[in-house]
């Protein structure tokens, strides 16, 4: 079979229809996100608490079912991997992020797409956070010609663990897949032990 | 794979009908991301919306500000097109309609503020505001938050999204002493 994914890469449409299939892909986003009852903190919190690990259950779920996709569309050459989009990695400034990330999770009940999703639903907790996003946005912008140097630490470029590693890619989608089914098994156990929370 | 009786802390809506199994949501996110893989060669995001956002504002408010600044000036480009025009905001507003009819269609939505019986309502707002500003901060240095970055790259093998994702959960579960008031 020819590569003939994805498609925008490959000029099957232009930028008028990416915008409108943005918004359809988000529909499924935000539909799904809602579902799972992450436009609600309490939910998203549980898992810092151990009660409820939803948060853990439905992000690896996703991973997985989508690594398998990709994986799967690439070895019958339907799919140009090489054509996905990688964010480039700066491992000091990303492992620095994800703490602070972490931390605002916490604080503040929502990430940024989980907060779109529970503002559309009526939390007005979330219409709070989504203002505190936008001072953050803000308070970097200032500051970041000032930090410019930090941000831009210890590229790598766009790389794969696989490539890091030098595993093959299918070992490590297996891998990946054994940790997800233990890490289920290991939460919802986790889960019966810890009661209500409270 | 329900919420089994023996699991008490699994949190369930206020008001209308219980979420969605969360192996089932799962898959269903993970369909939405193979299919923005397969017809865009990109996946999610959510904290870029809010980037072009900002930087729309303050060029509005304030131009000859904006243009001296690099980030805003990364957002608003040359002129030739509205800041606005951007992927991930049609996107997040996708994500505002899809939510909106989700809870429609299971009665969960309405007004009201999410937080542990504890927590005052103004301590768990100034909580929320101050949570987004670090979030903001975490997104900016890690290139991306819970969707771009977690999400996104993790079903890519993205070496960066990975490293990204253990110290989201470390950072969590470090702060959630500190703020188990606001939630249990």
């Amino acid at each position: 079979m020819a590569m003939s994914a994805p498609f925008y890469k490959y000029g099957m449409f232009g930028d008028e229809m990416s915008l409108v299939l943005a918004f359809v892909i988000g529909i499924g986003f935000g539909f799904f996100l809602e579902r799972a009852g992450f436009g609600n903190a309490r939910k998203l919190a549980a898992q810092f608490y151990l009660y409820d690990m939803s948060v853990f259950k439905v992000m690896f779920t996703a991973i997985v079912t989508a690594l398998l996709g990709v994986t799967y569309l690439g070895w019958i050459g339907f799919l140009d991997l090489s054509q996905v989009y990688l964010v480039p990695t700066h491992l000091g400034p990303q492992l620095l992020g994800g703490l602070v990330l972490g931390i605002g999770f916490v604080v503040g009940g929502y990430c940024p797409g989980t907060s779109v999703a529970a503002l559309a639903t009526g939390r007005f907790d979330a219409l709070v956070y989504a203002f505190g996003i936008f001072a953050g946005t803000i308070l970097y912008a200032e500051v970041f010609p000032r930090i410019k140097g930090l941000v831009n630490a210890d590229a790598m470029g766009q790389v794969t663990l696989p490539e890091v590693l030098n595993v093959p890619w299918g070992m490590l989608v297996f891998a990946v897949v054994l940790i997800a089914v233990c890490g289920f098994a290991a939460a919802t156990w986790i889960e019966g032990r810890t009661g209500t929370g409270r | 794979m329900s919420s089994a009786p023996d699991r008490p802390g699994i949190v369930t809506p206020t008001k209308g009908r219980p979420y969605m199994n969360p192996y089932l949501a799962g898959i269903g996110l993970g369909l939405v991301l193979l299919a923005a893989f397969v017809l865009m060669g990109r996946g999610l995001g959510a904290s870029g919306a809010f980037s072009s956002t900002a930087s729309w504002v303050i060029d509005s408010a304030a131009p000859a500000h904006a243009a001296a600044n690099e980030y805003y000036q990364g957002y608003i480009g040359d002129g030739s097109s509205h800041p606005l025009k951007a992927w991930l905001v049609f996107e997040v507003i996708g994500v505002a309609a899809g939510a909106l009819l989700s809870g429609l269609l299971a009665g969960r939505v309405g007004f009201a503020v999410e937080k542990g019986p504890r927590a005052p309502t103004a301590l768990r707002l100034a909580c929320a505001f101050a949570g987004g500003g670090i979030m903001a901060f975490g997104a900016h240095l890690a290139r991306g938050c819970t969707s771009g970055q977690a999400l996104t790259g993790g079903a890519l093998l993205n070496v960066g999204s990975w490293a990204f994702m253990i110290m989201v959960f470390v950072g969590g579960y470090a702060a959630a002493w500190f703020m188990r008031w606001q939630w249990r």
